[in-house]
């Protein structure tokens, strides 16, 4: 047998690591429907920040002079058939729509991963339950579900939030479980164990962080939807009360006066396809930037 | 029986329930390992080296037997006091990069062992890992790296380092160096015994290369189907192996043929595949692609018996 001598070095010294987040920048970057995609969404963001600030009026002020009036230096959106300003409508839609939308996704996004890890990690009997709760929200009509919440608790900003939120749990908890239980049996977690880890240490330290990408992306994605089935529920007459406006109720309101007066649908449709179409190229491109295979 | 053994297996065996199935992976083996001792689990895929590695660390329950650490009936102590334990008993995997976390630079997946344990402050922490990185020849700055940026025997001395973050006294070596460039794996090798001395460790060295296997190990047990057929000192099984299997499992190594010999190496491989471990053949479970079987392999299982000097075989015909 050939005895080899070791160097007590080896080889080359790797370079100080550029941050994993500062890789997927440099991907997502290239993407340009993407980064478009990403500064609307921010400009929308900050539209809803500080929107009930500029907006110069209020949303149930109502301007009885000008009423459907095209868009002039006054009203530049042009206001509605009971003279309420379009763009003040608007702003303060987007403020609504944000904490709605923001709000219900957080709501779907801590039961999903909560009931997601707990399924992956313990199966059995605990999984078995888990996913067949998951099967039943799946096969049950989730905007039916929505609707019979909002009737039975209201039309106010929080049931609605909830009533969105704790329908759309469903999808996280099926990603989380199923990443989950391809790791779970794996190297990682065995030499996690090994070391004498805790169930809890294990998926905070090892399975969290793993799962994080794809969570982002499905994030990215659930937010656009549940601004959709919010703008569902005002459609149907079932969204925020007016005078709250909401995308959907100017959309809804409108669309019975689109012959006389068009622009009362283009400003609030065309605003709020461009963000939902925004959110969409922006979770396309992070689903790129941040798959690990992606290359360079 | 004195416990001064360090790791105790008596008779365990371990089942997996397939499809309705029972899987036999690993039946009845037995074996002691003292300190700074290496015990080598060869055999093909599939013969349950891999199974009665993690049985032994309990990172696997044992459906059979039980295994004794420093006297501790592992199967039995409560999970809190078996996270203890695992301090004193570690792993090294076959594939460093499926065993390391992606998101974890290479320092913090050292130092999540001391974070487990609770042991020490973040700067004597840091000081340990690069100590550790040191020690298993990597410079102090691979702490910063992610697994991905390394080479295979990198990470493999990263997955050495971490297992010996808690100065353990039992380490399984998985097929540690099978992953590796031929150059590495002396390397791997060489360092993995120096720890030993080092240290007073035990090793079980689980590996199908017969050559590193008889460098490094100092007793030798062969595995096939799940059960231990040979077991001897390391020196005694390549002299004189006794069990079929082992014969021919020596035979079919390639040797560097010695220019002034005219012999040639008889190359000798065994027929068929290794058989179905769901149904394992009665009687010697390797009867039927023995050369040498005959009607009472067929019905009669051989029992393990000493041919002197602790070699033991199962084989009616060993002697």
């Amino acid at each position: 047998m050939a005895v080899a001598t070791v160097s007590t070095q080896s080889g080359a010294k790797p370079k100080r690591s550029r941050s994993q987040f500062a890789q997927a920048w440099r991907r997502y970057r290239r993407n340009y429907l993407a980064v478009g995609g990403l500064i609307w969404v921010i400009i929308f963001l900050i539209a809803g920040i500080i929107g009930p600030w500029i907006a110069p009026y209020s949303y149930s002020h109502t301007d009885f002079l000008n009423v459907n009036s095209p868009p002039t230096w006054q009203h530049i959106m042009g206001t509605d058939n009971l003279g309420h300003d379009m763009y003040s409508e608007i702003l303060w839609s987007i403020r609504f729509a944000l904490e709605i939308a923001f709000g219900a996704t957080l709501v779907s996004f801590v039961i999903g991963i909560v009931l997601g890890l707990w399924a992956g990690m313990k199966g059995g009997i605990v999984d078995q339950i888990i996913m067949r709760l998951v099967d039943f929200m799946g096969a049950f009509p989730t905007f039916f579900f929505d609707l019979l919440l909002v009737v039975k608790f209201g039309r106010g900003m929080g049931p609605i939030l909830m009533a969105i939120g704790i329908t759309g749990w469903a999808g996280y908890a099926r990603l989380i479980r199923g990443l989950v239980l391809s790791m779970r049996k794996g190297d990682m977690v065995e030499a996690a164990t090994a070391l004498g880890a805790s169930q809890m240490h294990i998926a905070r330290r090892y399975l969290l962080p793993n799962v994080m990408n794809q969570m982002a992306v499905s994030l990215a994605f659930g937010i656009p939807n549940d601004l959709t089935v919010m703008a569902g529920l005002s459609i149907v007459g079932m969204g925020l009360r007016p005078p709250m406006p909401s995308f959907g109720n100017l959309v809804a309101q409108a669309g019975s006066m689109m012959l006389g007066f068009p622009w009362m649908m283009y400003f609030p449709a065309g605003i709020f396809a461009l963000t939902l179409l925004s959110y969409l190229f922006m979770a396309d491109g992070l689903s790129e930037a941040l798959n690990p295979r992606g290359g360079d | 029986m004195p416990s001064e053994h360090l790791l105790q297996v008596e008779n365990v065996s371990k089942r997996f329930r397939v499809r309705g199935k029972t899987l036999h992976a690993v039946e009845n083996v037995s074996f002691n390992l003292d300190s700074g001792k290496t015990l080598g689990l060869v055999g093909e895929s599939g013969s349950g080296k891999s199974t009665l590695g993690r049985v032994a660390l309990r990172l696997l329950d044992a459906d059979g037997g039980r295994v004794l650490f420093q006297g501790h009936d592992i199967g039995r102590i409560p999970k809190k006091q078996l996270r203890e334990l695992r301090r004193d008993m570690q792993v090294i995997f076959q594939d460093p990069q499926a065993s390391l976390n992606p998101r974890m630079t290479v320092g913090a997946a050292i130092e999540d062992a001391y974070v487990i344990h609770k042991i020490g402050t973040k700067s004597d922490r840091q000081q340990r890992v690069e100590d550790l990185l040191q020690r298993v020849g990597l410079p102090p700055s691979a702490a910063n790296a992610y697994p991905h940026e390394l080479s295979g025997g990198q990470l493999q001395r990263v997955g050495i380092a971490r297992a010996l973050t808690l100065d353990p006294k039992l380490i399984v070596c998985d097929e540690v160096i099978s992953a590796l460039d031929v150059s590495i794996q002396m390397q791997v090798i060489q360092l993995l015994k120096e720890l030993q001395k080092e240290r007073n460790l035990g090793y079980i060295f689980i590996s199908h290369n017969l050559a590193v296997v008889e460098y490094i190990s100092d007793e030798i047990a062969v595995l096939y189907l799940g059960e231990v057929v040979e077991h001897a000192a390391a020196e005694d099984l390549f002299k004189k192996p006794s069990h079929p299997y082992t014969q021919v499992l020596l035979q079919s190594i390639l040797k560097v043929p010695d220019p002034q010999s005219e012999t040639t190496q008889a190359l000798m491989h065994i027929k068929g595949e290794i058989p179905s471990p769901f149904s394992p053949p009665p009687g010697c479970t390797f009867h039927p692609r023995c050369p040498f079987a005959q009607d009472i392999c067929r019905t009669k299982k051989p029992e393990p018996r000493d041919i002197g000097h602790g070699h033991v075989v199962s084989c009616h015909f060993a002697e």
